[in-house]
């Protein structure tokens, strides 16, 4: 590095721009802001979203269907959800898809009657169009620019971020008025779809600052794929049927409820599906839908429909489970001055309880977080007076040793995947399994603390963030004493009433958990 | 795993440097990108849809494959994510047709609408 810093000032700097990153900087543009965008990746392309297609849980505002709709995943989630906030993310989807529509020009599929029907877009068709409107909007957009660490003044208020040019050479400096996070969850680099930029840096670089985080015990989200591919579409698997390979079919297996049966079979043999409940109909419909999901068969010589083809299940983390930064109220705000948490970045609690945010809520929760929290930011950043006092850096593990580095960034990544992919440690979760992964977690965080070896920081920190998630994910596991949601404890099997209370998780050298309120305030 | 770059259709626009989300190519000398960080690539096709004279091919495998493709064993396969996702001239974009079928659920539950 020996290229002299860019230099940047502006009113918000928003941290990625997949759905959540790109919403937030519209907003602030939109709200008469100054805004850069950073992207570990290329905005347009980064991200679970942009690789994949996704529904969106854009409602009709008829009092009934939102009912049903606010209904429908509160059991599941263990009531931990939040009916205010429910109901102003559908408000916030509903008219931003709309005006999506109109600006975006997103070429929605119509109906037989000839309306638009705006439940869901394809990935990469929304995320170029979402590219065009920031930047038309005015937005500065520094790609290939991965985040390393918040820059906080005296006080402790966040006023901007440093990170590394990969493509350009050397490191950027930008002193904002406000900061938003919307670097997506953590999904340990299992291969998911999309999901390798998913690392968890914008976590670790807010707890370094101060944020606390919540939900992080419902953080095992597993997809299913084929096994050899990357392309994670479980809810086309609702229409398969499940094998032992001599053929015989796997009771009980499911991709919903019977997931759990794959994952337990997975351990020792390979399961098989086939999607032999779908008809012609389903097949066109299917290669419609979702054309990428026919590139892992179509390309390997297998007929998904006649064929019958192993199965896995890769790690989806906090990206499809709904752990993530707590928030202070619907702005998006954050324990910390100056800085707001959108998307998976952020806790999907608030409309997912303890369920998977996966598909629909995660995509509006990401418009709407975003477009929230561009706008408090903008509104923030006009408050900031000096725009020049004082900064220091906040980033710690992987970037500032404390001792030696002995071991290289993609070996940490390696043993922490060991800890956290296995299926019988994080999705078939038993106290006696986890106390051991933790231990073990906790040693590659003194590892990554003392230093570790690897030419490009924001490698050091990818590994450093997967770190500190697993440890929290683990922390949160073990102190909620009970089954709940997806957090499912072989060893504490039900629901406790006891329980049903969020539970907060933070601290870097010294994990911490706190049991939390329901209420927060919409 | 991106596998190949064909310096036959490549046109050096370097889209693939730019678009790639994990950084996979480098520029290469001669115009044509090397693949440069194979081990990086999240097999998530964009490339392929980015790429405006479909040079590029993503093999389905999460992990590289044991020997090196050759192009003509895939050439009728360049280009067609792009297809299907509807993106070039003169085609319909993918996302105006994009009605999937309705989420089957398990017994007892009630079916969902058409995914989209």
């Amino acid at each position: 590095m020996t290229d002299a810093p860019l230099e940047i000032e502006t009113d918000v700097l928003v941290a990625e721009g997949g759905p959540a990153g790109t919403w937030a900087a519209l907003r602030a543009a939109d709200a008469g802001a100054d805004v850069v965008l950073v992207d570990k990746g290329w905005c347009g392309a980064s991200g679970a979203t942009a690789a994949a297609g996704t529904g969106v849980w854009y409602v009709e505002p008829d009092p009934d269907t939102r009912e049903a709709a606010m209904a429908s995943r509160e059991a599941l989630g263990g009531y931990l959800a939040d009916r205010g906030w429910m109901a102003r993310v559908l408000d916030e989807t509903y008219a931003g898809m709309n005006e999506f529509a109109e600006r975006g020009r997103y070429p929605f599929p119509v109906d037989d009657e000839g309306r638009q029907i705006r439940r869901g877009v394809q990935g990469p068709e929304y995320m170029r169009r979402m590219r065009m409107l920031v930047r038309r909007a005015g937005v500065r957009i520094l790609d290939h620019s991965p985040l390393l660490e918040l820059l906080t003044d005296a006080d402790g208020a966040v006023v901007g971020a440093v990170g590394q040019r990969r493509q350009a050479g050397g490191d950027y400096r930008v002193r904002a008025g406000a900061v938003v996070l919307a670097t997506g969850g953590c999904a340990f680099a299992s291969g998911a779809l999309g999901t390798h930029v998913d690392t968890g840096d914008g976590t670790l670089a807010a707890a370094e600052v101060g944020a606390h985080l919540s939900g992080m015990e419902f953080s095992n989200a597993y997809a299913i794929a084929p096994a050899h591919s990357s392309v994670t579409k479980t809810a086309y698997y609702s229409y398969a049927s499940f094998y032992r390979a001599d053929g015989t079919v796997l009771e009980g297996a499911g991709s919903t409820r019977g997931r759990s049966v794959i994952a337990r079979t997975l351990l020792s043999e390979p399961v098989l599906a086939r999607l032999d409940h779908a008809g012609p109909a389903e097949r066109e419909a299917m290669r419609r839908g979702q054309p990428n999901f026919f590139l892992a068969f179509d390309r390997a010589g297998i007929d998904p429909f006649t064929d019958r083809f192993p199965i896995t299940l890769l790690a989806e983390g906090t990206v499809r489970g709904t752990g993530g930064i707590a928030l202070a109220s619907t702005a998006c705000d954050t324990d910390v001055p100056g800085l707001y948490a959108a998307g998976d970045t952020a806790t999907r609690e608030y409309i997912c309880g303890g369920f998977t945010g996966g598909g629909s809520h995660n995509a509006a929760w990401a418009l709407s977080s975003g477009s929230w929290a561009g706008c408090a930011a903008a509104r923030y950043a006009r408050t900031a007076t000096d725009r020049h006092r004082v900064a220091t850096g906040a980033g710690g593990a992987g970037l500032r040793p404390t001792g030696t580095g002995r071991l290289a960034a993609r070996e940490v990544i390696r043993e922490v995947q060991g800890q956290v992919l296995p299926y019988d440690l994080n999705y078939l979760r038993h106290g006696d399994r986890l106390w051991p992964a933790l231990e073990k977690l906790h040693g590659l965080w003194r590892e990554a603390r003392d230093g570790l070896v690897d030419d490009d920081p924001w490698r050091a920190r990818e590994a450093a963030a997967m770190t500190a998630t697993a440890r929290w994910m683990y922390t949160a596991a073990l102190a909620r004493d009970e089954s709940r949601g997806m957090h499912k404890r072989e060893d504490r099997p039900g629901l406790d009433p006891a329980w049903h209370q969020r539970l907060d998780v933070g601290g870097l050298d010294e994990p911490w958990t706190r049991t939390a309120a329901l209420e927060v305030a919409a | 795993m991106i596998e190949i770059v064909s310096a036959e259709r490549c046109i050096g626009c370097d889209r693939c440097v730019d678009i790639c989300p994990t950084d996979v190519f480098d520029r290469g000398s001669g115009g044509v990108p090397v693949i440069a960080r194979q081990a990086d690539c999240q097999t998530c096709f964009l490339c392929e849809a980015w790429c405006p004279v479909d040079a590029l091919f993503v093999a389905p495998e999460r992990d590289p494959l044991p020997e090196r493709l050759d192009e003509a064993d895939v050439g009728g396969t360049l280009g067609s994510y792009r297809e299907a996702i509807g993106w070039g001239h003169g085609r319909t974009p993918g996302a105006r047709i994009a009605v999937g079928p309705p989420l089957r659920h398990e017994p007892g539950d009630r079916p969902g609408p058409p995914l989209v």
